[in-house]
């Protein structure tokens, strides 16, 4: 979503992106005129007009479960939206049973938060395992 | 005389240019940030609809339409802004 109109949309996806994805962008590119959406969002910059780069991560209730905004000369890391959204739908498969812990990644050990784990999570996560 | 702009990966933008306009009435900021506070994780995320471009079609989006659906919805400054 950006405050361009669908038309400039097109234009971009016809000219530029369908160059760099097959068949263009598989998603809807939405058209944000004034600002109106990114404000109740937070991410519109009323100064230069324009939306900062803002991500939200909407669950299956329509609750937002993370969100990421930077300006804009720095892109996104989509691995990592990606890692973000796997997390949240193991949490979610679980009912809140489990929990994954920093740098959890698909295959890695999830923790399942009680009594039992008080003080105790040193003895079955190790540090490096937050890294790759 | 015109310049050149430099390209870069904010969108360009003017606006009027010399005194700065004098700052709107407390009360309108005040509900300014109010609206922005409402975001938050964990809390329901603010229904909308907008037009869109999807694969040769003009559409309307509706958030609550997807209700059911993880969804990324991503802000950016513009098209052909580089990054």
């Amino acid at each position: 979503m950006s405050i361009d109109s669908v038309f400039v949309h097109k234009m971009w996806n016809d000219h530029e992106l369908s160059k760099m994805v097959k068949g263009g962008v598989p998603f809807a590119m939405l058209s944000d005129a004034g600002g109106k959406v990114g404000s109740v969002f937070g991410v519109y910059d009323e100064d230069a007009g324009v939306e900062t780069r803002g991500r939200f991560i909407i669950d299956p209730d329509g609750v937002i479960q993370g969100y990421e905004v930077l300006t804009p000369p720095v892109g996104r890391n989509v691995s990592e939206s990606l890692r973000q959204i796997q997390a949240f739908q193991v949490v979610r498969k679980s009912k809140g049973t489990e929990a994954t812990p920093s740098g959890w990644k698909p295959g890695k050990m999830t923790l399942k938060p009680g009594p039992d784990l008080v003080g105790k999570v040193w003895e079955v996560w190790k540090t490096n395992m937050a890294f790759d | 005389m015109a310049k050149e702009i430099k390209a870069g990966c904010a969108r360009p933008t003017g606006g009027p240019v010399g005194e700065k306009k004098k700052k709107a009435p407390v009360k309108e900021e005040s509900m300014i940030e109010e609206v922005r506070s409402m975001i938050k994780v964990g809390q329901k995320a603010p229904d909308f609809s907008a037009p869109a471009y999807h694969k040769g079609k003009f559409i309307s989006v509706q958030l609550s339409d997807y209700l059911g659906k993880w969804v990324v919805l991503c802000f950016y400054p513009g098209d052909f802004t580089f990054v």
